[in-house]
């Protein structure tokens, strides 16, 4: 029968946030195309989220679990998710636009010699779809005309996908010849944060360049933190050093899509808008009336932030605690 | 060192878009170089030349898919340094990546360079999938999103600094690799090739060319392609049906003070 093949991500036991909303799009596609929907987890030790992914809906949950496969590489991956892919007679394999997500599907797309959509928003019909374009600036509506398609998700225009009905069957299957084609993970430089994660924070606040420097965006912090909110910053504040590079929002940064994003000293260059312009409710300060950010806030507050974020980190600790 | 530079040239993001029924209006587009393929082409030029020296020590062949305007953007980097340039006759603005891609990767085989190095995505179309394409066409490594890059000192590999979820991720890629590059990839000390001084502090951003380079462009080759010369002549697998503006936000209002922005956020907005 012809199957949506879901790729998860996991990280020890449970499943990564950001793939849920892969799955609801996998379950949308699925009844688009009459289809059943499989997930597909991979990994040394991607078992151990299995009977998580099992609670979510699909018809069956496949597992490649090899020590091999320790660290992400896309020269290992991608013959494996392709195989699976053939295997079970995939004709849409899918995954959320995450870094990996963009790193490995065109690269299955290619072993599937199919087409592939990128940063899907809407499902239009079984190979139609609508996609930004122009750092979102314009949507377009496409059409991949191959019978085998591939896309990516944009996390933040499908819902995640929650718990139903009863465990469905987990299957493992064999990882196989695994070449690296000379390949190698080396390490990875963590950025540490006991904050939510940027892309799933129901908050989030951003600092740009008019923050100065790196100690400054201390204050961002503290307001991140009377909000239980996720940092962010512009590309300027992000290349002068005052943050990781994994913070930045943007067309070419991570696109977030929360309930209020608070924009503090960024101008609103559209490459930033392109990643934040869909939430709920956005907030600019910046001393600059004339500043670009304004014309997509809801709610504009020109002023110093020296003056306006310490202020606003007070006023909302008072609230919280008239709320306890 | 042989690299393969792709290039696309794309409207200018600071220009206004227009819209023409429901297609993009494109009759007054000023088209720029892709940034992150100019970011390429200024990667190619660092990992080929002693800096301090101010000579080149490999090959940069430049690549564009497009119409015979294209030529231009190509100029321009040929005017920054790079040696030859391949143009290959396309309509831009109905390609897609795979059709792209295999055309790079047919003039891989033909060039055999040791690198191909292209931008992370095209800033109009924003797909992000041409450098994975071609890496999946030809079997080879890949590292994409790259934020540094260096060579080994035998030249035969590279560890990339690639820019992931929850930070840097360093992987290793024998040569030949393809290698699409990220934002920072232009900071002054990303890009090391074990020739230049390691002490060498570039200036950020993709280079100017000069009024030499500009010169010695005129006289650098620039070959014209089409994909049926290349054997890949193949036709669009992803269609654009039609390109809309989305939906405008509503306007919003100024707040005088903070009392009166955290007043609405909790009682108006309900978001805290
Ligand atoms: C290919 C490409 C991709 C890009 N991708 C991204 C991306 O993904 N994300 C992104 O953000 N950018 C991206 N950019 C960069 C983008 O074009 C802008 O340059 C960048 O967003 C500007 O950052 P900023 O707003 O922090 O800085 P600026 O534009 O310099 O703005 C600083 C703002 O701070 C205000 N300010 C200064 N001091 C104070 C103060 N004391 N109190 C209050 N306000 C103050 C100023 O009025 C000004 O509005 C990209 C660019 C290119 C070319
Ligand atoms: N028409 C083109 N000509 C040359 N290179 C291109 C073209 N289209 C895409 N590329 C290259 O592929 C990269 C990724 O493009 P895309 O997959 O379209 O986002 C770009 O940064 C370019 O380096």
């Amino acid at each position: 029968m012809a199957t949506v093949l879901v790729l998860c991500e996991s990280k020890g036991s449970a499943l990564r946030g950001a793939s849920l909303p892969a799955v609801s799009f996998g379950r949308e596609m699925a009844k688009a195309r009459g289809a059943e929907l499989a997930l597909l987890l991979v990994g040394a030790g991607a078992s151990a989220a299995a009977g998580d992914a099992a609670k979510l809906g699909a018809q069956r949950v496949i597992v490649v679990d090899d020590p091999r496969l320790g660290a992400y590489l896309a020269e290992t991956w991608a013959p494996i998710v392709a195989r699976v892919a053939r295997e079970q007679g995939a004709d849409v394999v899918a995954a959320t636009a995450t870094n990996l997500g963009k790193d490995l599907l065109p690269r299955v797309a290619a072993l599937l010699d199919c087409g592939m959509a990128s940063e899907v928003m809407a499902i239009l019909g079984p190979s139609r779809f609508r996609r930004p374009m122009l750092a979102g600036n314009a949507l377009a509506e496409i059409e991949v005309t191959t019978p085998t398609l591939v896309a990516t998700v944009r996390q933040t225009e499908f819902p995640p996908a929650q718990p139903q009905g009863t465990p469905c069957e987990i299957v493992r299957v064999e990882a196989g010849a695994v070449s690296d084609l000379g390949a190698a993970f080396v390490a990875l430089q963590e950025t540490k944060s006991e904050r939510p994660e940027l892309t799933e924070a129901r908050i989030v606040v951003s600092g740009g360049r008019g923050m100065r420097n790196g100690e400054n965006f201390g204050f961002i912090e503290k307001l991140c933190d009377v909000l239980g909110a996720a940092m962010g910053a512009s590309r300027a504040a992000c290349d002068a050093g005052f943050v990781p590079n994994d913070l930045q929002v943007g067309q070419t940064g991570k696109v977030v899509a929360p309930d209020l994003y608070i924009a503090v000293a960024i101008s609103g260059a559209i490459q930033h808008l392109a990643g934040m312009k869909s939430s709920k409710v956005i907030v600019a300060v910046n001393k600059d009336a004339e500043a670009p950010i304004f014309q997509v806030a809801d709610y504009g507050l020109v002023a110093q932030w020296e003056k306006a974020i310490p202020e606003l980190t007070e006023e909302i600790q008072k609230l919280k605690s008239a709320q306890s | 060192m042989k690299i393969l530079v792709t290039l696309k040239r794309v409207p200018d993001p600071e220009q206004k878009i227009k819209f023409k029924g429901e297609a993009l209006d494109l009759s007054s587009a000023n088209y720029v170089v892709n940034p992150f393929d100019e970011y390429a082409v200024e990667t190619a030029l660092r990992l080929t030349e002693k800096a301090d020296a101010a000579a080149r020590i490999g090959e940069v062949v430049v690549v564009s898919i497009g119409p015979k305007e294209a030529a231009q953007q190509l100029r321009s980097a040929l005017a920054m340094g790079a040696d030859r340039a391949i143009l290959v006759a396309g309509d831009d603005a109905s390609l897609d990546s795979e059709q792209v891609a295999r055309i790079v990767a047919k003039l891989c085989e033909q060039e055999k360079p040791d690198l191909v190095l292209m931008g992370k995505q095209a800033v109009d179309g924003d797909s992000n999938q041409a450098g994975q394409l071609v890496a999946g066409y030809l079997g080879l490594p890949q590292a994409c999103f790259a934020s540094s890059l260096e060579l080994s000192a035998d030249g035969k590999t590279l560890t990339v600094g690639r820019e992931v979820d929850g930070g840097v991720e360093l992987k290793r890629v024998p040569l030949p690799a393809v290698v699409t590059v990220d934002l920072r990839i232009i900071q002054p000390k990303a890009v090391r090739n074990r020739v230049t001084s390691p002490e060498h502090a570039y200036q950020e951003g993709p280079r100017y060319a000069s009024l030499k380079g500009i010169m010695a462009a005129k006289k650098k080759e620039l070959r014209e392609v089409t994909p049926g010369d290349l054997g890949a002549a193949t036709a669009a697998r992803v269609k654009i049906v039609k390109i809309v503006a989305p939906a405008a936000r509503k306007a919003g209002v100024k707040v005088e003070t903070v009392q009166e922005l955290v007043k609405k956020l909790h009682e108006e907005a309900k978001v805290i």
